[in-house]
């Protein structure tokens, strides 16, 4: 049964306000192939229903809300996506970084929106296969993702056989993957190297690491303007300055920030940071970032 | 364009395969088995990559790869399991034997697609 009007327009105000995801009434077939199934495993008998409960708790926080909010986040993702953004961490982004902080010997690379953790898992393996020379350094991937079923699955690191079909180079596949019944379980010495967490990329941030890399691929593209300048304004201050960020291959910085400068490398680019806000001469190396409040999103 | 073969016994999937290929630019010539795919690579342009069943019947996928893997003049061809077979054994197996890729059915365009931009082989 279709949405009213009415409905479709608190949900889409619940949505947005939770996950800052725009949603148009052109996406009322995404929320209904979304929600359906919501509703059948909360037990009403139709996204109307469902609505109902919503309208009586409606926050994040709530079951059913951070089942709705889950639902309508998209979870695309394979190993090594697009291949050029782990092309270019490979030839010029690790390299530089191992010549800039070689007395250092920390390396924090944040994969932002990590749905299931193939990306996550992809810079692992970048790492593993051609860096030998890190094994000594402390590396951290941090995995954040507004959904806690997708940070969990990033923590056990089991894929399906669709899963490490998509991306997957199968050298790879036996060196880092054990096969446990009809899944694939990605070996201790990768799941070792990523942590993941909860976060909601348009609320409230935690403290996180300051970051020489962010992959933040094919997520602004679901968020307004300005909630796309306050994110990349935040990233901006978690990056280290001169780190590098990775947008999907239809995203730019372009007229929503003009804290990076957009670098070619090869036949792809990426964006370096400016600089961004230092931290006190006092901070050590591996710092937290101060919070810093949302802009323009209550909640 | 660029050539392609696809070795399968069923004809259902040389026909998905084909089609993907084609969505990809590739003109593809199609073989039933092993036995049937040297016989038509000898008679035809040397192809850039072969897609290659395992288990079919007179030659299987993996011996094959091998047999076409001794022939000097496709060192430079591409070859990508696509197979039942899901075992991690058969896949070391088949890299050892010389296979660049190896994809486990069932299969999408777009895992082939991923599977030959890894490759460097991706739409033509």
């Amino acid at each position: 049964m279709a949405l009213s009007a009415n409905d479709f327009t608190f949900l889409a105000n619940f949505v947005k306000n939770s996950t800052a995801i725009v949603l148009t009434p052109d996406k009322d077939y995404l929320v209904e192939s979304r929600l359906n199934p919501v509703a059948r495993r909360v037990g009403v008998a139709s996204i109307t229903d469902l609505v109902s409960k919503l309208r009586a708790n409606p926050t994040i926080n709530s079951e059913v809300g951070s089942m709705v909010a889950e639902a309508m986040t998209t979870n695309e993702t394979y190993f090594f996506r697009d291949v050029k953004p782990f092309d270019v961490l490979k030839s010029e982004l690790i390299p530089k970084i191992i010549e800039r902080k070689g007395a250092d010997r920390t390396l924090n690379i944040w994969s932002a929106a990590c749905s299931s953790g193939q990306e996550a898992y992809s810079i692992a393996m970048v790492i593993k296969e051609h860096f030998p020379m890190l094994s000594s350094w402390r590396i951290r991937i941090v995995g954040t993702d507004i959904s806690r079923a997708m940070v969990e699955r990033t923590k056990e690191g089991i894929f399906s056989q669709i899963e490490i079909n998509r991306g997957l180079p199968a050298p790879l596949l036996v060196k880092y993957f054990t096969k446990a019944g009809s899944e694939w379980k990605i070996k201790s010495d990768l799941t070792s190297m990523v942590e993941a967490s909860v976060m909601n990329l348009a609320g409230n941030w935690p403290m996180l690491p300051r970051m020489d890399i962010v992959f933040l691929r094919n997520v602004l593209i679901y968020f307004d303007l300005q909630t796309k300048r306050a994110i990349l304004e935040k990233v901006n201050k978690v990056l280290v300055p001169g780190g590098a960020l990775l947008l999907g291959g239809s995203e730019t910085t372009m007229n929503v920030s003009n804290d990076f400068d957009r670098i070619t490398s090869g036949n792809t680019f990426y964006y370096r940071s400016k600089g961004g806000p230092q931290l006190p001469p006092s901070t050590p190396p591996v710092s937290r970032v101060p919070y810093v409040a949302p802009r323009g999103n209550a909640f | 364009m660029a050539l392609a073969m696809v070795i399968d016994d069923s004809s259902a999937t040389r026909m998905i395969l084909a089609r993907i290929l084609g969505e990809l630019g590739y003109t593809v010539e199609k073989a039933e088995n092993g036995a049937d795919a040297l016989h038509k690579l000898s008679k035809m342009s040397r192809p850039e990559l072969i897609l290659i069943d395992w288990n079919m019947p007179v030659m299987n996928g993996y011996e094959f790869l091998v047999k076409a893997r001794s022939m000097p003049e496709y060192d430079n061809v591409t070859m990508m399991m696509v197979t039942t077979e899901t075992e991690i054994e058969q896949v070391l197996k088949a890299l050892e034997a010389g296979a660049n890729e190896y994809v486990m059915k069932p299969f999408t365009k777009d895992i082939i697609d991923e599977k030959l931009s890894l490759l460097g082989l991706g739409a033509r």
